[in-house]
């Protein structure tokens, strides 16, 4: 284990997992998404549905949906603040067939319509991992910046993405690639070493194949945020 | 890469001719990409979240549940009255360990140190020594090197968790870095540091995970009182150059296994221990009967 996850992290209480690790995941969520979310529906799954409500689970969530960060005080505030910000949220427990005890089932909706749906468990230590993405299986942290595609299942889709990474000289750290499993579109994760430019995700996501594409940027201050 | 065994941190330590804080920071540089400076910056970001947390306490605070706040507030006040044993460094070492604990219950920022319902631990020995200017800045992050090294280890060997392997994997971890934390920074030796953190940890061994109603509350935020006490009698031990018969490796290991041999009841899932007793189960049956 790294030094500072031994040390660390900064965060609000009262549970690294339940706290800490379920702000991450609304932060990812809505970082994924691009913009605020006006409607937010949260399903907690496993230990997240039975001792979320006294670990403040449910208001580390809506913090993160809303951009704050698991170290941000106002994360006990959060129901006000989703009201001040017009996100309205439904919470309640999910069953799932199998899945991680502290799970996650997101489904979220921008100002501008843009639907995002994602499974995310918290693992212990605030650390986090997306398990899923609009229905596909995924595999990522939400530590490093992170790039996901739906394209047609077609040949050279991949070659394409990575050219247009490595004109811009940004280094790929992992690839996954994931097929989903009805329809004939896959899905590209991709943790890159350096922040990926919006003008890159414009560039992406007009190429021919390409459906859609999600970019996550940890490096990217508060400010300038983009949709 | 960070170290599999004390063993190797200390033998690290006494080749490369550096202090274990040094050789703790040099390999974790290797491991996390961070340079020596943002590495310093970003224990001393954490040292002053540490203050922050104790300087912001509010003794009117209650947690949601209405379990805890307040307490660290009574003490405080009983030892300016007179009524209390140990000293100035023990009230006030129980006092920060409750304040700590306390705002981590009541939805504050704190540091996680191993975990969040450990956190109170370290900054209980440490910031009563800063206050009276006995640990300055730069010493108290050497020392927190030298915990993380130790915390490490554990990581490594065992678990840091609670649900894996019961309240030894997170006030006992926490103890044992706090133990050796203090022996650094009065000068011990590394081996010193070592037997302090293996006395710590030994003492709690066994200890159970058993949160009432689930929550990290009740028995956690006293606990981290004894992980802080037992962290400063191991170090006044290990200082005077008392032994202990296990190396800390080893204990770290036993402690791995009796987490394992541990019944699921007892590791963080509110069914056995203090949680199970009639009062646990009528406080958790109370407060499910509120959030209806």
């Amino acid at each position: 284990m790294r030094l500072f996850d031994v040390l660390g992290p900064v965060m609000i209480g009262p549970s690294s997992s339940h706290t800490a690790g379920a702000a991450k995941i609304g932060y990812t969520a809505q970082k994924l998404l691009g913009d605020l979310p006006v409607e937010a529906d949260i399903g907690l799954y496993g230990s997240f549905a039975t001792t979320g409500k006294g670990h403040g689970t449910d208001r580390a969530l809506v913090a993160g949906l809303l951009g704050l960060r698991p170290d941000d005080p106002r994360l006990p505030d959060s129901f006000a603040l989703a009201q001040q910000q017009g996100m309205k949220f439904r919470i309640h427990p999910v069953e799932l067939r199998s899945g991680h005890p502290n799970t996650a089932v997101l489904t979220l909706k921008s100002r501008t319509g843009r639907v995002l749906s994602m499974k995310a468990a918290s693992v212990g230590g605030g650390r986090i991992r997306v398990t899923e993405i609009d229905g596909v299986p995924a595999d990522f942290g939400g530590d490093s910046n992170t790039l996901i595609i739906h394209n047609e299942d077609t040949p050279g889709c991949i070659a394409e993405v990575t050219a247009s990474l490595a004109m811009r000289r940004i280094n790929i750290a992992s690839m996954q690639v994931f097929r989903a499993g009805t329809g004939s579109y896959a899905v590209m994760v991709l943790e890159c070493d350096s922040h990926i430019p919006h003008p890159l995700v414009q560039q992406l996501a007009v190429m021919p194949g390409i459906l859609k594409v999600t970019c996550l940027n940890v490096d990217e201050p508060e400010e300038s945020a983009e949709e | 890469m960070s170290f599999l065994s004390c063993e190797e941190m200390l033998a690290a330590a006494r080749t490369q001719k550096i202090s274990l804080a040094e050789a703790v920071l040099r390999s974790d540089l290797a491991e996390s990409r961070l340079t020596e400076e943002q590495s310093r910056h970003t224990m001393r970001h954490l040292w002053h979240v540490m203050e922050a947390t104790s300087r912001e306490y509010d003794p009117a605070q209650r947690s949601r549940s209405g379990l805890s706040g307040g307490d660290a507030a009574k003490v405080e006040q009983a030892h300016k009255a007179g009524r209390s044993y140990g000293g100035d460094y023990l009230a006030e070492v129980t006092a920060e360990a409750l304040k700590t604990a306390e705002c981590n219950a009541c939805m504050k920022r704190i540091v996680a140190a191993p975990t969040a319902g450990s956190c109170g631990v370290l900054p209980a020995v440490l910031l009563p020594l800063a206050r009276v200017g006995e640990a300055d800045e730069d010493a108290i992050c050497e020392a927190l090197y030298v915990a993380a090294g130790f915390g490490q280890v554990i990581a490594a060997r065992a678990t840091l968790a609670g649900a894996e392997g019961g309240c030894q994997a997170e006030v006992g971890a926490a103890s044992a870095m706090a133990a050796a934390a203090l022996c650094h920074l009065k000068g011990g030796t590394p081996e010193q540091c070592a037997a302090a953190a293996a006395m710590a940890l030994g003492n709690l061994l066994g200890l159970v995970c058993d949160p009432v109603a689930g929550l990290v509350e009740v028995p956690c935020v006293k606990r981290n009182v004894v992980g802080a006490v037992n962290a400063v009698a191991c170090a006044n031990m290990a200082l005077a150059g008392v032994d202990y018969a296990i190396p800390c490796d080893e204990v770290i290991d036993a402690m791995g296994r009796v987490g394992s041999l541990l019944s699921p009841d007892l590791r963080e899932t509110g069914q056995g221990g203090l949680a199970a007793t009639p009062t646990g189960v009528r406080i958790a049956e109370r407060l499910a009967e509120n959030d209806g």
